[in-house]
């Protein structure tokens, strides 16, 4: 990271001499245009590229700094350097206020998002063109002083527009390191899983929207002045928003640097082909390009260049492809000793069996099916708590409401004796409560060990990047899968899946880990795996409420159960007991269990109260 | 502000119907493709207007009446919305792609109107144009009429197929879950390739009655755009009614606003609406 600033740095300071060299104007005008064009891209896949949220209205910021810029520069005399700033802000603002709107609904997402900033442009335009900030005729800045910071006025604006560049640039690569920006990774491939994992998604998509909004703003306000006539129509258009798009899509969306080889390869497309017809050519032109890009090469040049160049220095290292688990090795020996949860193990066990989560009069209603009817339950510390019921009786509803991921309908969650209940799902999570999904749900873009270190990073153990990973290789080590710490998800198979979803959930250290029907799909022997994995880990100190239908775990693994049926709460204490119940039997089976004979014990997935029947008699 | 007559605003609320049936047969097509094919076909537009350039071209230098022209561009239209179809689906491109390759799309139909007619304004001299009926103190323009006419036409009819046809319940089942409609024996892919065709020939009609009344220039493709989709989107996603009806009141709000306030207003109306129906109503059109 830090060498690519110092590169970033390097190539604008060596840039910077450009205007020096006596070059004919003209080359500082279509250098203008590419750096122009290369913050714009990158200001927009800030927010665009990054967290997957495609915005159509990049022109609204661009143009909001262009107008705050003529407005400031010609009616109060502002120098014109001083407005730049003054057009970030007054873009961001307005981006920010759009975002707080826009994020609050959930349904706005992808191709919703990008219409909603689409018709926000033309709103601000039509604002615009008939209020006295343009009133119709435009705005014309020639009178306006040129600052002298290059030996000329091209010169000037070309060193203007790579400071723009450069400023953006930065701002794109430093997100891209951060926290922010994993975050707003995790939101591109599953905002509900990142949230849940303790990534503020709110705060994190406004920020990048204000960001980048900003950002526009500050090239709006340079290219003001280098057009020196602004006009609502030709600044609020849907060519300028597509055409940023097209410039990231080709050149790699999920880089810092793709925009700025699109931007490139873009510009210079079009400035070959100017004048007359060949500039109807170079349309056309970058109208198949952007289709063979999408169609052919989804990840972009820059996308695909990295991936032929990570494929190509990976296959002579094959051979000493034991380098990277070596690495891994070294804190997985430890792993089992002193592995992190040890630490929450540490708390003495006097308080083992206080109530550690506590549901009261639970109720979640989705359009009049009601799911949970009034649920109250409690979870010790320490325990294993098991959570059956036939399908549909709420249990997993149950887990997502826990877990923030619904909001109950009415009811009160405690978590440490604080209000969880209507709390964002990130700050539960941050307050240590972790959970796994009954379908794998990993983030399809990120490696395994990626996928591990975020809830590190996130969640409750809210660990910088470098000791996340650190943790991450731990868990790895201790659900069996350093072998594929950097293949994607979608090349793991269900088992390697399902304990991708064991590890992320334990990285982030949680006190009380949901896990819902993880050993579901898995053969008896992956089943045993399973098992012996959640003893470890409630070895360790671990609370764990556990939802699953394979009656054999149930039995051999929990403390208590609670029985749900349609939405409440039918029974509730050792599992020997509560399988015996007749309300608990007829639940299940619609009939009274007396006459019927044992099921087979072989069967791994025997029907509840057969299997809790079998154990009770064994 | 200064309000105006009965007769003028009755006239602009007919001017708004006007344009809002062209707004209803632009959309139906859109919202069809969106709504049951999962394809945001920005396209559509650059597709009515090169329907547009054709009926200009066939008119006015070959001396074709201007609706017998439907004749050829409805089913050479339909090809073509065959054709995108089958690449859209041969590259499993995602609905967000989908608006991407059809952008790419329409920046090659606008380069190659530039190309064939130039970026110049054009306008059809129809002998329909001339005409203009009169009831009471207001007028009715023939190509607005025609406009009208077909869109609503064209609406009911497509809205009366889907609704009680064999073909339009298989293709809504399609739609609505394609591997469930395929184990009953729908032959989807089939009627997603029929449905993209008739939402291209949608566009060659909307062409049609484009050239009839307004004055073309490539560059208006993009003009369309933003009060088509608030048309769509308030209309609901695959309801062949939706965009009529919709485009109807955004029509003759704007209408109504222009007459009331300036015409530079109007936009705010239909974007302000869009804006309202996707942070207020967004299941509605998700």
């Amino acid at each position: 990271m830090k060498r690519a600033f110092l590169i970033v740095l390097a190539a604008g300071a060596g840039l910077a001499v450009v205007p020096w060299l006596g070059l004919p104007a003209f080359y500082e005008s279509i250098l203008y245009l590419v750096l122009h064009w290369i913050a714009l891209a990158t200001s927009w896949n800030l927010l665009s590229g990054y967290s997957g949220y495609f915005s159509f209205g990049h022109g609204a910021f661009f143009g909001i700094g262009m107008y705050t810029t003529a407005t400031l520069a010609t009616r109060f005399d502002i120098p014109f350097l001083w407005t730049l700033p003054a057009a970030a802000v007054v873009a961001a603002l307005v981006g920010a206020l759009l975002g707080a709107v826009a994020f609050r609904v959930q349904a706005v997402r992808a191709e919703l998002f990008s219409l909603l900033t689409l018709a926000a442009t033309f709103v601000v335009a039509t604002i615009i063109l008939n209020t006295p900030i343009d009133g119709g005729p435009g705005v014309y800045m020639s009178a306006v002083a040129v600052p002298q910071i290059g030996p000329t006025a091209a010169g000037t604006f070309y060193l203007l527009a790579l400071c723009a560049a450069v400023l953006t640039v930065l701002a794109a690569l430093a997100v891209y390191h951060s926290r922010f920006g994993t975050g707003l990774f995790a939101i591109h491939d599953d905002e509900d899983v990142a949230e849940v994992m303790g990534v503020p998604t709110y705060r994190y998509k406004l920020g990048a929207f204000a960001l980048s909004s900003g950002l526009a703003g500050v090239v709006g306000g340079v290219h003001a002045l280098f057009i020196s006539y602004v006009t609502t129509g030709d600044t609020f258009t849907i060519a300028m928003p597509l055409t940023v798009v097209l410039m990231a899509v080709l050149g790699g969306t999920r880089h810092w640097a793709g925009p700025i080889v699109g931007a490139t390869a873009i510009t210079l497309l079009l400035y070959a082909f100017t004048g007359g017809d060949s500039a109807i050519i170079g349309k056309g032109l970058t109208g198949l390009v952007l289709i063979a890009v999408i169609l052919f090469m989804p990840q972009g040049l820059l996308g695909q260049a990295l991936k032929w160049w990570s494929a190509r220095r990976d296959a002579p290292a094959a051979p000493a492809a034991s380098a990277a688990p070596a690495h891994a090795e070294a804190p997985a020996a430890s792993a089992h000793a002193a592995a992190p949860v040890a630490a929450a193990s540490a708390r003495p066990a006097a308080n083992a069996g206080e109530v550690l989560l506590r549901a009261e009069g639970v109720r979640k209603s989705f359009k009049g099916v009601h799911a949970l009817r009034g649920v109250s339950l409690e979870v010790r510390r320490g325990e294993i708590l098991g959570l059956l019921g036939p399908n549909g009786s709420g249990k997993s509803t149950f887990i997502n409401v826990a877990s923030g991921h619904y909001a109950v309908t009415a009811g009160l969650i405690e978590f440490e004796g604080r209000r969880i209940s209507g709390v964002p799902a990130h700050r539960i999570a941050q307050g240590g409560i972790a959970r796994t999904y009954q379908i794998p749900r990993p983030f399809a873009h990120l490696t395994v060990l990626e996928n591990v270190a975020l809830p590190a990073m996130f969640g409750a153990a809210a660990l910088d990047r470098q000791t996340a990973e650190a943790e991450a290789w731990q868990w790895l080590a201790f659900t069996g899968l350093t072998e594929r710490a950097h293949a994607l998800p979608a090349d793991l198979n269900l088992h390697q899946r399902k304990f991708l979803e064991f590890a992320r959930a334990l990285a982030s250290r949680p006190q009380v880990l949901m896990l819902d029907e993880v050993l579901s799909g898995l053969t008896p022997s992956e089943i045993d795996e399973a098992v012996a994995l959640i003893r470890r880990i409630r070895d360790q100190g671990a609370t764990i409420v556990f939802v699953e239908h394979v009656m054999r775990a149930v039995m051999a693994l929990c403390d208590r159960i609670v029985v749900f049926n349609r939405g409440e709460v039918l029974a509730e204490g050792v599992p020997h007991d509560v399988m015996q119940r007749p309300e608990v039997v007829s639940a299940y089976l619609g009939q009274a269990m007396e006459e019927r004979a044992p099921v087979a014990p072989a069967s791994a997935h025997a029907v509840v109260p057969n299997a809790g029947k079998e154990l009770a008699h064994a | 502000m200064n309000f105006p007559s009965a007769t003028l605003l009755a006239q602009s609320v007919l001017a708004g119907l006007f344009t809002g049936a062209l707004y209803g047969l632009l959309g139906l097509g859109l919202s069809l493709s969106w709504g049951m094919l999962r394809q945001i076909n920005l396209a559509h537009f650059a597709l009515a207007f090169l329907g547009a350039y054709l009926t200009y071209e066939l008119s006015s230098h070959r001396g074709i009446d201007p609706l017998l022209t439907l004749a050829v561009i409805v089913p050479l239209f339909f090809v073509l919305g065959v054709a995108l179809h089958w690449v859209l689906t041969r590259f499993r491109v995602s609905p967000f792609n989908s608006l991407l390759v059809t952008f790419g799309i329409t920046v090659i139909i606008e380069a190659l109107l530039q190309w064939t007619w130039t970026a110049d304004y054009r306008k059809l001299e129809s002998s329909y144009a001339e005409h203009k009926l009169q009831i009471g103190p207001l007028f009715l323009p023939v190509p607005e009429l025609i406009t009208l006419v077909l869109g609503v036409g064209i609406s009911l009819a497509v809205w009366f197929a889907l609704r009680s046809t064999d073909l339009g319940k298989a293709m809504r089942a399609a739609a609505e879950d394609a591997p469930i409609a395929a184990a009953f024996g729908v032959n989807q892919n089939a009627l997603a390739l029929m449905l993209s065709g008739l939402n291209a020939a949608l566009a060659g009609v909307a062409g049609v009655c484009i050239a009839l009344a307004y004055t073309l220039s490539p560059s208006q493709i993009y003009a369309w755009i933003g009060v088509v989709f608030a048309a769509v989107m308030l209309g609901g996603l695959g309801r062949p009614l939706g965009p009529l009806i919709a485009g109807c009141v955004i029509g003759v709000t704007e209408a109504v606003t222009m007459t009331v306030t300036a015409p530079s207003w109007a936009p705010l109306v239909s974007f302000s609406l869009l804006m309202f129906v996707l942070l207020v109503r967004p299941g509605r059109v998700a």
